[in-house]
């Protein structure tokens, strides 16, 4: 008896297009899959996914308001997704980027608190270095455990972000409270301390300091990965360890790199939301960016421009999710869902990179 | 600070209370490894079990059916990893964080409703007789049900590991998949199995959490019960009875950390709240000095099977 | 003659044909095995010879054609169904399971293992029987690979087997541990069963078949009695063309090069083996020979000379200063190149581009970079040149690694070390799996560089293409290297000791 089956076909090399094409998919069918979702809460789909995908942008009374929050929303995903991405590629697995997101507010601020009110210019660039030093400091714990004793990163940097969770909420009702905050938890505000203040640079368009540090991460990503020994002795860890070894690499150092780095970008996103957008430390500031970066990272592909654009996106449905919540009464829960969604059809379609499907009839 | 306050029996019995969760989360996630697949969906899996055994139990008034309820939804969530990983080759990390990540927003929307509402707990069993023993009798013979159901999961797993047919093809599968296909095993099918029991043993252990230990519904309230789960199975070795020597372990970190801070102790909340999660890092550290000894040789890797 | 064959046949085969995308792995195959004949099926990598034995086996379906075993159809589903019907095969690797037991492996390759307790009697029992000593209860993970090759032979025989399908199994085995499993194939053929055998080892078949069938491209070009055909004629029926034997000029050794001095080498792998008190010098213009069996220290060896792994004490001196603490990128800036066994994913990543793993070694003495920066352009003429003068086949250099066949592959990495002008070049066995123009390519290329002053150590499982290339031979066996000897003059007895020890238990059970 001859039977029709499908056989996965490993390509001789990945497919350029389907690494383009499978992501653009994977929204189509997270908008589909959505959508019937959305259907299911009561909700009429096309509407819902209009208010997420086209309002924040486009809509009269809206859009004004929502366009400038899209880069404030999509610089600390892109700049934490960046360095991650790194890592990924090496096959070092730091999924505690919120843990060091929330270290590099702590000491971004502390640092911004000890001078207040001084006034001087060189306060801002202090804690952007000490945002990132909190983040990198963060990281390589996991980073030492891992080269020293050969510790599981996934699950160590993971643990330190419920370390960093409750660090949070002891220093945001104990050592950067604000001594005129009559007892309430949280520090002071930076919006009344100009000289530590992430201020938006032009106005309108949400453009902020890290924003402009995201665009720069992305750029050096881009020429690290490319054009760069460093960026090849990353590529080559991740796909071929021994011929890593073979060709010089030194194994610990690049896991401190990765880590390091991506500590050190996530600190710095965290340090500049807690300047800007978020204005002050309180026990609940942090708001998952450390774990939906990760997402951005695979929906770009793990490639500097992938992650750009798919920063833009994610902080699109972030943005939508909020309106559509406002507008439609979706339950924010859904939007996080939605998001899910999204990395589970891209992982579903990346098949399609490096294998073929043939449809063939066997003898059964 | 009364540290006299804290009753040793009552300690080791709630200690069982506190352990139980990661205990099933564990054990389910030490057969799934063992068939040489690593799902970090663990967490995903666990909240998603707890929020549908929650509501369940609401509706119905029977938590038995909770649990049961709560097994089916983890097993159907890991499904979606299994597919993934097993047809569709996605790499194991990177799905096991997107199921993590999927079922906080899944339980997080099931769930709204349910916030604040009370529920029907599980009912202590009190073995007759045994149960009077002093001493003995409130630490061992004074629980619900599910504590001695997942100390016969434990008994069973072993079992089936070590003296069974099944036992060994899902070690070899895990141990070497090209191996095993060779000799003409479906090393899928085994592994879509094994996903499945984790993905029970990790429903029930989040229904545990919502239905008994806390009991209530609160929105991510599994806290990163499900990664410290996975961090047992590698404290364990792989082994059954290790795991639940680690869960009890740590739950007794809890229980005690927990019963300090009632005790007053001058230590600051947040440290004594962040303990479990240092202490797991210790206990990992310390493992992997002596070596990962014991894990599957084809853990995390993809098969696919040419020609 | 195949007529009379096909009325007594164990089993016979008829047209079988097996095509996968861009290449027919069978065409139209017939040809029977007889009760209690060792049946050699003899050809080249890539000549068809595993998708042949894996459709016997049930792993693999035929497209077209017919299996007759005992007088009746045989279509196996899968290999279970193979075994029920008689059929057993020992793989030349994948099919052990590490972390279990002998008695656990042997349990999961048969369908209804008796109870443990059973099990393991019989597992001492048929291991006495047929000379093959083996203790049920030892993790297989810590055995020797002649012991492990045991435990799937003795998985097979405690099944009955009437044909048993052998792929390699001598490959990994030294010459006295061949002779021990030859006596018991012959035990075997006595008591009935016929064998499969599969190899390129010529003198093996001679020594061992009755029969032997001669696959060229997925067809059947010739059979005879290779008992009555010189190891020459095989060659040429197997390869088809005249082979070019690798041509070398005489000429006297320079001045040491290269020396190792009290090497110890603690490997971190608990798989690996460690080196222990290893000495060696080479000259320029010398072959040094390397020779033993998979798993006594070779891939350390090389680590040990390329700079990937520390040394625990003792020195490596090149021209008489030490470099043992330098890395692999430092000595090549020195002039010390080396080229690892596994192509893929150690000497080459499968899925970058030629481009790039041109990258992977070139960089330093090729300056394929600049402050850090990667030259793209320059690195991809380089590649190209080593496809050019090379031949290596494939489109082009932006092509992936895994795309290439074994020996196009093997061709890039020599030339990819070749053409850096090395001052001393180690390559680990430089012709696995590479077809037979491929590996004389390879080997005239070695000879080329020695002839140009070059100090080269092989190290190598192939003992024909080690006798064929080197000046001196030594041997590794558990991480000690033998005494080098010139190669001229030595015979394969001596050979034997030198790659078995002279304490190693193979040598023992042999007595």
């Amino acid at each position: 008896m001859i039977r029709p089956s499908l056989i996965l076909e490993k390509r001789p090399s990945p497919s350029r297009f389907w690494a383009t094409t499978t992501p653009v998919l994977a929204v189509i069918a997270t908008m589909i899959a959505g959508g019937i979702m959305f259907w299911a809460l009561g909700k009429d789909p096309i509407e819902s996914i209009r208010t997420i995908f086209w309002d924040p942008l486009f809509h009269e009374t809206f859009g004004p308001y929502s366009r400038p929050q899209l880069l404030v929303k999509a610089a600390p995903l892109i700049l934490i997704a960046i360095g991650l991405s790194l890592g990924f590629r090496a096959g070092v697995w730091n999924i505690g980027a919120e843990g060091q997101y929330i270290m590099g507010a702590i000491c971004g601020a502390a640092v911004g608190l000890a001078f207040y009110p001084t006034e001087n210019i060189l306060i801002f660039p202090a804690m952007i270095l000490a945002g990132a030093f909190g983040g990198w400091a963060w990281a390589m714990i996991p980073g030492l455990l891992k080269t020293r004793f050969g510790t599981n990163e996934i699950l160590v940097s993971l643990m330190l972000v419920y370390v960093a969770e409750a660090a949070l909420a002891s220093v945001s009702q104990g050592l950067l409270q604000n001594p005129d905050g009559m007892g309430f938890p949280g520090s002071r505000n930076f919006r009344d301390f100009p000289a530590a203040y992430n201020t938006e640079l032009i106005t309108g368009t949400g453009m902020h300091w890290g924003v402009v540090f995201a665009f720069i991460a992305v750029i050096f990503a881009y020429v690290l990965l490319t054009r760069h020994m460093l960026g090849f002795h990353v590529r080559l860890t991740g796909q071929a360890p021994r011929a890593a070894r073979f060709a010089g690499v030194n194994p610990t150092r690049l896991v401190l790199f990765c880590l390091g780095i991506s500590g050190a970008l996530a600190g710095m996103a965290g340090m500049f939301e807690v300047s800007g957008p978020a204005g002050q430390v309180t026990i609940d500031f942090n708001s998952g960016y450390g774990f939906t970066a990760i997402i951005v990272a695979f929906l770009g592909r793990l490639h500097p421009i992938g992650i750009l654009l798919a920063g833009l996106l994610m902080a699109l449905t972030y943005i939508g999710g909020e309106l559509a919540q406002l507008m439609l009464g979706l339950p924010a829960a859904a939007i996080q869902m939605f998001q899910g969604m999204l990395m589970f059809f891209l992982l579903a379609m990346d098949m399609l990179t490096n294998y073929r499907i043939r449809f063939t009839l066997k003898n059964a | 600070m009364d540290l006299s306050q804290i009753n040793p029996i009552l300690l080791i019995a709630s200690l069982m209370v506190a352990a139980t969760p990661i205990l099933l989360a564990a054990i389910g996630e030490a057969v799934v490894e063992k068939a040489g697949v690593l799902n970090l969906g663990v967490e995903g899996m666990m909240i998603t079990g707890a929020v549908v055994g929650f509501a369940i139990t609401v509706n119905t008034d029977a938590p038995a059916l909770g649990f049961v309820g709560a097994a089916i939804a983890g097993a159907a969530l890991s499904m979606l990893f299994g597919i993934l990983t097993q047809y569709l080759l996605s790499n194991q990390v990177a799905t096991g964080l997107g199921l993590t990540l999927f079922g906080l927003g899944l339980s997080s929307l099931i769930g709204k409703p349910y916030e604040g509402m009370k529920v029907t707990t599980l009912a202590k069993m009190e073995i007759p007789l045994l149960s009077d023993i002093p001493v003995l009798g409130p630490i061992l013979f004074k629980h619900d049900p599910m504590i001695y159901v997942s100390l016969m999961i434990i008994a069973g797993t072993w079992y089936v590991l070590k003296h069974t047919r099944a036992g060994l093809i899902l070690r070899g599968v895990g141990e070497n998949h090209d191996a095993a296909h060779a000799l003409g095993y479906k090393v899928i099918r085994v592994r879509l199995m094994a996903i499945a029991f984790g993905g029970a043993c990790a429903g029930m252990g989040g229904a545990y959490i919502s239905l008994v230990r806390v009991p209530q519904w609160v929105d991510g309230m599994t806290a990163g019960a499900g990664w410290i789960a996975l961090a047992i199975v590698v404290f364990a070795s792989w082994r059954p009875w290790r795991v639940l020597l680690g869960a009890y372990l740590f739950g007794g970190i809890t229980v005690l950390q927990l019963n300090l801070q009632a005790a007053g102790v001058p230590v600051p909340v947040e440290v004594l709240a962040m303990s479990p999660y240092v202490i797991t890092i210790v206990v990992l550290v310390i493992i992997s000095l002596k070596g990962n000894h014991g894990a599957p040789g084809a853990l995390g890797k993809i098969f696919h099977a040419t020609h | 003659m195949e007529e009379t064959r096909t009325q007594d046949a164990l089993l016979t085969l008829e047209g079988l044909t097996k095509a996968y995308p861009g290449v027919v792995a069978n065409d139209n195959v017939s040809f029977s095995i007889l009760p209690g004949e060792v049946h050699a099926l003899l050809g080249e990598n890539g000549a068809g010879k595993s998708t042949l034995v894996k459709m016997i086996y049930g792993l693999v379906k035929p497209d077209q054609g017919t299996m007759t075993l005992k007088d009746a159809p045989f279509q196996p589903a899968n290999p279970a169904a193979a075994r029920a019907a008689g059929v057993a095969m020992v793989f030349q690797h994948f099919s052990l399971f590490d972390a279990l037991s002998v008695a656990e492996n042997i349990s999961l390759g048969m369908d209804h293992p008796p109870k443990p307790r059973e099990l393991t009697a019989r597992i001492r029992q048929v291991s006495e029987a047929y000379g093959l000593p083996l203790d049920p209860d030892r993790i297989v993970g810590e055995l020797s690979a002649g012991e492990r090759q045991r435990v799937e032979i003795i998985r097979c025989l405690l099944q009955d087997p009437k044909l048993l399908i052998m792929d390699e199994p001598t490959s990994v085995l030294t010459p006295q541990e061949v002779d021990i499993l030859f006596e018991t194939l012959r035990k075997l053929t006595q008591e009935g069963t016929a064998i499969l055998y599969i190899s390129h080892k010529l003198e093996e078949i001679r020594a061992l078949c009755e029969h032997a069938t001669i696959l060229r491209l997925g067809k059947v070009v010739d059979t005879c009695d290779p008992r009555e055909k010189s190891a020459k004629e095989l060659a040429e029926m197997m390869v088809g063309t005249t082979l070019h034997v690798p041509e070398r000029d005489a000429s006297e050794p320079g001045d040491v090069v290269l020396a190792m001095d009290h090497v110890t080498l603690y490997t971190p792998s608990p798989f690996g083996t460690d080196l222990r008190d290893v000495s060696l010098e080479v000259r320029a213009g010398e072959v040094l020979g390397v020779g033993g069996v998979a798993g006594n220290g070779q891939d350390e060896l090389l680590a040990a000379l390329s700079g990937e792994a520390r040394l625990t004490s003792g020195s490596v001196l090149l021209n008489g200063v030490p470099i043992a603490k330098l890395g692999p990128n430092e000595r090549r800036a020195l002039a010390v190149l080396s080229a690892p066994e596994e192509r893929l994913g150690h000497s080459a990543a499968p899925d970058m581009s030629l481009t790039e793993n041109a990258l992977l070694t070139a960089a330093v003495r090729q300056r394929l970079t600049k402050r850090g920066f990667l030259r793209w352009g320059k690195t991809e003429d380089y590649a190209k040149r080593v496809i050019k003068e090379f031949d290596v086949r494939t489109p082009g250099p932006a092509n992936a690694a895994r795309s290439l066949s074994g020996g196009n592959l093997q061709k890039f990495v020599i030339g990819r070390e070749v053409l850096q002008k090395p001052e001393v070049l180690v390559v680990n066995q430089p012709t696995w799996g590479v077809d037979a123009s491929a590996a004389a390519d390879i080997r005239q290329s070695l000879l080329d560089l020695a002839a140009g002053g070059t100090a080269v150590i092989v190290i190598s499982q192939d003992l024909d293409e080690i006798l064929e290339i080197s000046d001196r031979f030594t041997a590794l066996n558990e991480g000690r290297l033998a005494e080098p000897v010139p190669t001229r003059g030595l015979t394969v007895e001596k050979i034997g000791l030198m790659i078995g020890g002279m304490h190693a238990p193979a040598l023992e059970d042999a007595e």
